[in-house]
């Protein structure tokens, strides 16, 4: 079969794309752009300036934020730890680290409230060493531990698979040549690792800036992050203009964020997995 | 020296005891007589003899493996036909048709499913298990796509041609030359496909509409008003047959490595 007759074999899939993706997104932008009666209206959009949404927008970047700086620091020595064990099997680290996603992430989520709470496991724990008073449960804390806890896999792979592959000689190379420890991670390891690194921050950040069940589950309601405020205005408030407005200005957010990210990293988003 | 490697050991230990608490937590409460969390009741298995009769739970056990089934496979078929025909176009539609294909890898779930919502209720389809199927199909193809592709873009095109000047047709070197090659991007898009489907919540809550349930769905349900001890004594079921599929996977690949 010649070139031309295998194109042809994109139409499916270029159709598909078109019906479940192009589409949908286009009548989400639909909604946000009109009101109830159908007319256009920018006020979808600009209830994102509406003090209460806002503090939802802002809480959710500053706990995404958070939440990605905090998996990177875990995750990036584990990273350099699993390579300089020199494990022959790394099909084993990938089990050992993906194996607890295969407990469903809601019920893991909710095995830490119930670890969190008062009177729970953490508080028994910590009163047979005589230390009492700490209430995790229900706070800004809970959510971005649970937080933490769910991304972190996401970040640990993508960075491994990076440290993994840099020749050990232009390690000991730079040794050899007088360089620290430090000086060796700064100059050789980290430059290396970016590509991982990249993969990392959009795999934890993009989820976490949109997550709404964590928060339900660890932060009481006391924390309404913008995922929970478009799943009321779609699932109770029914407000679906409004929903979609939010939603659409998040996607915006995200749009930007991926365009930065590509001109940092260009790879037809290969890294991703 | 020594000192550093010990603290290696350490760190590694708490961030694995971080991951695994939960889990640890979870299966002993399939075993646990008292239904709190917190509290040791003493070890009974009346929670798995009680999961036969669960009628809803075994509901969205069917609904969830219905759906992670029906969906790799309608995926990985999609997937792979667009990346054969993808990866012998130029460079720049290629370009173009695989950015709008990874816009539900980059975007926002939550994002996504709402998407469906507002298309399914804008063409007036009932959401229930068809349009569960269509969102889950739709958010595995990119996956299956990125994994074949790579594979077809290693592949050397002489095999092929070698077939046809021996006198294959073409649909026979197709099957006996390339998907062969391709094989294990096909296997790795379909278990990635078979894994995002099983585990999905946020595009299966906007997609199912009322009454209809998948088990993570029907967990977050519980969640708000505490979970039954046949969800513990399932999910730990579930756990230890991935537990052993996948040692089984890994076992082969083991033995390899070592000689």
């Amino acid at each position: 079969m010649n070139r031309k007759k295998l194109q042809l074999f994109a139409t499916p899939y270029i159709i598909w794309i078109a019906a479940f993706i192009i589409i949908p997104l286009i009548i989400v932008a639909i909604y946000a752009l009109t009101d109830s009666s159908g007319a256009f209206t920018l006020e979808n959009i600009k209830a994102i300036g509406i003090p209460k949404y806002a503090r939802s927008l802002g809480i959710s970047v500053l706990f995404s934020l958070i939440t990605t700086a905090v998996c990177f620091f875990i995750a990036y020595p584990i990273a350099l730890i699993l390579k300089s064990m020199k494990i022959k099997n790394q099909n084993f680290i990938l089990f050992i680290f993906i194996l607890p996603m295969w407990m469903n992430f809601l019920l893991r989520t909710y095995a830490w409230k119930t670890i969190l709470i008062p009177n729970g496991l953490l508080d028994n724990i910590l009163a047979f060493f005589g230390i009492t008073g700490f209430n995790f449960s229900d706070s800004a804390a809970a959510i971005l531990f649970g937080m933490v806890y769910d991304f972190l896999p996401f970040m640990i792979m993508p960075i491994y698979n990076t440290v993994i592959k840099i020749d050990d000689n232009l390690i000991n190379a730079s040794r050899d040549l007088g360089a620290g420890y430090f000086t060796t991670l700064r100059k050789i390891v980290f430059p290396l690792s970016v590509p991982g690194i990249l993969s990392g921050v959009i795999m934890v950040f993009v989820p976490s800036l949109t997550t709404f069940a964590v928060s339900k589950i660890l932060g009481g309601s006391k924390y309404l992050l913008i995922g929970d405020v478009i799943e009321n205005q779609f699932m109770t408030a029914y407000d679906w203009h409004l929903g979609a407005g939010i939603s659409f200005v998040l996607m915006i957010f995200i749009i930007i964020y991926i365009v930065i990210q590509n001109f940092i990293d260009k790879d037809e988003g290969a890294n991703l997995i | 020296m020594k000192k550093l490697f010990v603290g290696r050991k350490i760190y590694l230990l708490l961030v694995l005891i971080f991951l695994y608490a939960p889990i640890v937590l979870l299966i002993a409460q399939a075993f646990n007589k008292s239904t709190s969390l917190s509290v040791w009741g003493g070890f009974t298995l009346e929670w798995f003899a009680a999961l036969t009769e669960a009628e809803d739970i075994l509901e969205a056990l069917k609904n969830t493996l219905a759906i992670a089934l029906l969906a790799t496979v309608f995926a990985t078929i999609l997937g792979t036909i667009a990346s054969i025909a993808l990866v012998n176009m130029r460079k720049k539609a290629r370009s173009v048709i695989m950015g709008f294909s990874n816009i539900p890898l980059l975007n926002a779930e939550i994002v996504t499913g709402i998407s469906f919502l507002l298309l399914f209720s804008m063409l007036g389809i009932a959401l229930s298990f068809g349009t569960v199927l269509i969102a889950h199909i739709a958010f595995c193809v990119p996956y299956v796509v990125l994994s074949v592709m790579p594979k077809l873009k290693q592949l050397d095109n002489m095999t092929y041609e070698a077939a046809l000047d021996l006198g294959a047709g073409p649909v026979t070197a197709f099957f006996k030359v390339i998907i062969p090659d391709i094989l294990p991007g096909i296997i790795s898009g379909a278990l990635l496909s078979f894994t995002l489907s099983l585990d999905d919540f946020v595009i299966t809550y906007f997609a199912k509409g009322r009454g209809f349930n998948t088990l993570s769905t029907l967990i977050y349900a519980e969640t708000k008003r505490g979970i039954r001890p046949e969800i513990y004594a399932l999910s730990t079921i579930l756990f230890v047959v991935i537990f052993v599929a996948l040692l089984a996977m890994n076992r082969p690949k083991k033995a390899v490595n070592n000689k």
